[in-house]
């Protein structure tokens, strides 16, 4: 071999690897996906979702890998004025294109609701039905957030994507926006996930500012036994009266709902032992890593990204807040039967925003046991999120 | 290719106004939603409470012949640094291991002994 070939083929190699085509907002998304990485891996940030949304971001952002070479080509889901052709998707595109059909049809996020409702124990909201208006309280941070999105200049699709933040519902999040605004999905799962993540340090400073020490002492009667007829009456009753109501919601609370059958039936035990475990993480598998590498540089490091990030933020306090506020008004209305910080855990985020009422309550009155009492308000928050979404789709 | 799905959302601006007006009713919309789903709760709690009262009802005399429990108290016990939790707990361990019922064993005093005691 000729001394000419080789420098032909380094030169060749050299051209076609990642360094000659870098720029330098590639060199950006790898620095966040990192920090993301980070925050997955030492600090537990919702790692099993942010994980593979990070990881998804890092690949997408590979400086060299475009063409055959790129696992994700965000031309074929975001250009030709929103028109998906499957066949050149399924042909030319690459692994994670595959993948995120999933997303964009609505398959993963209603599966992963199939598996949260056959984690979820609505025993109890049921044996307090008063949490649903808490429950309910809780979604206001949705729509602050989407009069406040309109007033930062957003159209109404990216105003009720960033809204649906608020729920603090990640697939409810992703099922909207994959909808609405499917350029922006990478960013709000982002920050829908990351501030899940953070309720324990968003939550407790809103809790103490709206309420007394009296009434964060408060302790609540124990809650009833609910019967095993009443658990499975009601999720067949809730999708007929839910999907009458609003026939948006069918997707993600039909899943929901079908999922809590499958656990309290007695009769699906195989079937809600896969959906819980089996199928719910290879659903968040091939979700996190679809979602998160849509967020390409070209359409992640914006200004529009600071702002879905700054507005979630506040979406998820107004939540809060709301919560909080209607527990103060039960509370008045009831003579002090129930503590306020309950309300908090009206945020969808399930278990961690009870966890996080509980343990603001224990702080106050060690002898407080309030995870029961913040579980009702905390699965009637899935319940709310889910048809605020529907509301939202509704809208276009 | 012929495998083609359209878009089927359109983009839309909202005005101010019109954004305060959807947020109103989106928050309502919740609330009666959920409002109604607590109705139906209490309502069906409230049948199968009935249902199920009548059955136990009529199941009655079929209990009777269940084992009745031995009567009584057995008596007061005194802590020395325990506390009630504690106490609760190691009486019931201890009737768990004689097999017998916690009314049937008297407990005179529970005393926590600690290493430099012993």
């Amino acid at each position: 071999m000729s001394a000419v070939n080789i420098v032909d083929i380094l030169k060749n190699l050299g051209e076609s690897s990642g360094f000659a085509s870098v720029h330098w907002q590639q060199i950006v998304m790898l620095v966040v996906a990192c920090g993301l990485l980070f925050l997955g891996i030492a600090k537990k940030f919702e790692p099993l979702l942010l994980v593979g949304i990070a990881f998804g971001m890092l690949i997408t952002n590979i400086p060299g890998l475009t063409g055959d070479n790129a696992l994700f080509h965000s031309e074929m889901w975001f250009s030709n004025g929103g028109q998906i052709n499957y066949g050149e998707v399924l042909l030319h595109g690459g692994l994670l294109d595959v993948l995120y059909i999933g997303v964009k049809t609505g398959l993963y996020p209603c599966l992963i609701f199939i598996g949260v409702g056959a984690m979820t124990d609505f025993g109890p909201m049921l044996a307090n039905p008063k949490s649903l208006i808490l429950g309910a309280a809780a979604q206001l941070g949705i729509y602050m957030a989407l009069i406040l999105a309109i007033v930062f200049g957003f159209s109404g699709n990216i105003a009720a994507s960033v809204a649906i933040i608020g729920g603090a519902d990640g697939p409810t999040a992703i099922f909207v926006t994959k909808t609405l605004a499917p350029e922006k999905l990478g960013a709000i799962a982002i920050a829908a996930y990351s501030y899940m993540a953070l309720i324990p340090l968003i939550q407790p400073p809103i809790m103490r500012a709206l309420t007394s020490k009296k009434e964060r002492m408060i302790k609540m009667d124990q809650l009833r036994t609910v019967s095993k007829a009443e658990k499975i009456i009601f999720p067949i009753a809730v999708t007929i009266i839910t999907c009458i109501l609003l026939p948006s919601v069918a997707p993600l609370l039909g899943c929901l709902m079908f999922g809590n059958l499958l656990k309290e039936c007695g009769v699906t035990e195989r079937l809600s032992d896969t959906a819980q475990n089996a199928l719910m993480n290879i659903v968040t598998l091939f979700l996190g890593i679809s979602v998160g590498a849509t967020a390409v540089y070209s359409s992640f490091l914006t200004f529009d990204t600071l702002k879905i990030i700054g507005l979630g933020l506040l979406a998820f306090c107004f939540s809060t807040a709301g919560g909080v506020l209607m527990g103060k008004l039960m509370c008045w209305i009831t003579k002090g039967k129930i503590n306020p910080l309950i309300g908090a855990a009206g945020v969808s985020a399930v278990p961690m925003a009870a966890r996080v009422a509980h343990n603001e309550g224990k702080k106050w009155n060690p002898d407080n046991y309030l995870l029961m009492h913040a579980m009702g308000p905390n699965v009637a928050g899935v319940i709310g999120s889910a048809v605020a979404a529907g509301f939202l789709l509704a809208l276009f | 290719m012929a495998f083609i799905l359209a878009k089927t959302v359109e983009t839309k601006t909202f005005a101010l106004s019109e954004g305060f007006l959807y947020a109103l009713i989106g928050f309502c919309l919740v609330l009666v939603v959920l409002a109604v789903l607590m109705g139906f709760i209490y309502l069906l709690s409230y049948i199968v409470r009935k249902v199920e009262g009548k059955g136990k009802k009529q199941s009655a005399p079929a209990t009777a012949s269940a084992p009745e429990l031995a009567p009584g108290s057995s008596g007061s016990v005194k802590l020395n640094n325990v506390d009630d939790r504690t106490a609760a707990m190691v009486m019931a361990i201890v009737a768990d291991e004689l097999k017998t019922p916690l009314n049937e064993l008297k407990f005179i005093s529970i005393k926590e002994i600690n290493e430099e005691e012993k």
